[in-house]
């Protein structure tokens, strides 16, 4: 156990130089690649069985606050889990469908990402998070434009710019908290916001929604979306499926932040930060779902329900109570899924067609099986997991009968959007003759697809493990125990 | 000295949002060096400004600064020019297969 925790951040940091020297050698590169995804994915399910009390790993042994810390607690174990297996079958994808052949580093730049996400996940303290937000980035730039052409690199332009100013930021409430507080440690954070003089009330505010405004934009809430919809619907598809996670990191920080770093409890806070999510979640919501009627690519329609299912996602978080965090936690790992699974079937039909929702050759019918199915996930249809989480949303959000509507709204636009899209990709053909399916990627999005109906399932147990991760969140003393510092 | 650090932050800023807004990649890239500087300065402040003072242990010093912010600094640095690096060769990609600068996507739901 001891060292265990570090071996998500190390094993891909060793792995990645190697596949950049093996460039030329493609083979060699998959099977590494592969085999380093799948050591992952093991690694993540043998640290979520030991997530039941917070497990603290001291880098160089320096006690928290001076060192820089990682901590294991069952959010984060979900988060490396979720992570590595979707990881693991978009990896499979992409040598599946030749996508890595386009490019001399896919793999290593893969690897790098999900090193990147595994180190975001597992840290305990602040401006550690903000390098492993670089270490992701910097990977999914590449990512991004990997394959190239013109209008993937100014895509990448764009996100790459927007990344950086929201770097910046990150780094102007980095320094403003550390101006306050004195530390940069989680934990030590929460303990010193606190027990605040008053005087430093106002500035500690500023950073909170200077913190809020950066892990917003990773999440793609609205007004802070922009980026989302050119760069996934630009991105290749397997990359586009992979950054699924990526909203989701926001997700996580900004959870962490509400909870842990400063919750609504301190004095100095208080209900600041969900009274500022909670508009931005709804709109987030309705301009997803507006706009999955407007999209007139199915990359885009996509990207644009990836932005519905984050607005949902928020309500849930800013809701704030636990029932509503085991609520947003389920829907989290259901809407990363459900997102990974429609942007490989959206790269499917672009690589027959150009994408536009109109009608072109035929399409092989696994591919419109498959189709139908997340569509049902994403819109929350029963019987697929998307209806149980807006489910327990809803029933977190009893007393908020405009909440209610919103969301049910919301999912009609969503269930026309898709049945739009779906019956123009699928029914209007101009050749008879269909086109022949590349069986081991559909295999992969049927593995998303079962993972799903797995999820739905056993819904019972999965919410009630939930409940425990959430009441962790909700009630953070473990958490900063763990660390060795003294409770607030 | 604390006005004058001010300022600095705050022109820096001003011209690195400006520069950003000019929708062109390289006033984007000067715009997002200028911000980075503006950070590096601002993190620095943040350890509250002290001059002359030893940030590592000695002998003879009476007081000390405090060397955390430095060390934020630095990789702030390290990592702002990694940055830049790959804005610039994305950029210059960008500008060799659409023929010019436009940062803004033309015709945006195009594709």
């Amino acid at each position: 156990m001891t060292h265990a925790i570090i071996l998500p951040v190390v094993l891909p940091a060793v792995l990645a130089p190697l596949l950049v020297l093996l460039r030329h050698r493609l083979p060699l590169q998959r099977a590494l690649g592969l085999a380093g995804s799948v050591a992952l994915a093991a690694l993540s399910l043998a640290l979520l069985a030991q997530s039941a009390t917070p497990h603290l790993y001291r880098l160089g042994d320096w006690p928290a606050p001076f060192g820089i810390v990682l901590v294991l607690d069952r959010l984060s174990a979900l988060m490396l889990v979720l992570t590595a297996t979707l990881a693991l079958i978009v990896h499979a994808y992409a040598v599946a469908t030749g996508w890595d052949r386009r490019g001399p580093h896919f793999h290593a730049l893969y690897l790098f990402q999900l090193m990147g996400l595994n180190g975001a996940f597992l840290t305990g303290d602040l401006f550690n998070l903000f390098v492993f937000f670089e270490v992701l980035l910097i990977a999914s730039y590449g990512l991004m434009v990997h394959g190239a052409g013109r209008d993937r690199l100014r895509a990448g332009i764009q996100y790459v710019a927007f990344n950086l100013i929201a770097s910046t930021l990150f780094l102007f409430a980095l320094g403003l908290v550390y101006a306050v507080t004195g530390t940069l440690n989680m934990a030590d954070i929460a303990v010193k916001v606190a027990a605040l003089p008053p005087g430093d009330h106002a500035l500690i505010r500023v950073a909170a929604v200077m913190l809020i405004g950066v892990f917003a934009i990773k999440a793609a809430l609205v007004p802070l979306q922009f980026w989302l919809p050119g760069t996934y619907a630009n991105a290749p598809g397997p990359v586009a499926a992979l950054f699924a996670i990526m909203t989701k990191v926001g997700a996580y920080a900004i959870l962490r932040t509400v909870t842990l770093i400063l919750p609504a409890a301190s004095p100095a806070i208080g209900p600041l930060l969900t009274d500022m999510l909670l508009p931005a979640a709804t709109l987030t919501l309705l301009v997803g779902a507006i706009g999955t009627l407007g999209a007139r690519t199915l990359p885009r329609l996509a990207a644009l329900a990836a932005i519905a299912s984050v607005g949902t996602l928020f309500i849930a978080i800013a809701t704030n109570s636990p029932q509503a965090t085991t609520a947003a936690l389920y829907y989290l790992i259901h809407s990363t899924l459900a997102t990974a699974a429609i942007f490989l079937i959206a790269d499917q039909v672009t690589t027959r067609r150009n994408g536009t929702l109109t009608e072109g050759p035929r399409l092989p019918a696994p591919l419109a099986a498959l189709y139908f199915a997340t569509a049902i996930a994403l819109a929350g249809l029963p019987p697929l997991s998307g209806f149980l989480g807006k489910l327990l949303i809803l029933d977190a959000l009893r007393g908020h009968p405009w909440l209610w509507a919103l969301i049910l709204c919301s999912s009609f636009l969503m269930i026309l959007g898709l049945a739009r899209a779906g019956s123009t990709l699928f029914w209007k053909s101009t050749e008879p003759v269909e086109a022949k399916p590349q069986t081991l990627a559909l295999t992969a999005i049927a593995t998303l697809l079962a993972l799903l109906a797995a999820l739905t399932v056993l819904a019972g147990p999965v919410t009630d493990w939930l409940a425990l991760a959430a009441a962790d969140l909700h009630d953070p003393a473990a958490y900063i125990a763990a660390n060795g510092l003294p409770l607030p | 000295m604390e006005l004058l650090i001010a300022a600095a932050i705050g022109l820096l800023t001003a011209c690195g949002l400006y520069l950003i807004l000019r929708q062109r990649t390289f006033p984007l890239i000067v715009g997002l060096s200028l911000l980075s500087y503006a950070v590096n300065l601002f993190l620095f402040a943040s350890g509250r400004l002290a001059p002359d003072l030893p940030p590592i242990i000695s002998k003879t010093a009476t007081a000390y600064t405090d060397p955390l912010p430095q060390a934020l600094v630095l990789t702030a640095i390290v990592i702002s020019f990694g940055m830049t690096a790959v804005i610039v060769l994305m950029s210059l990609g960008a500008w060799l297969t659409a023929g010019h600068d436009r940062t803004d996507m033309d015709g945006g739901d195009d594709k």
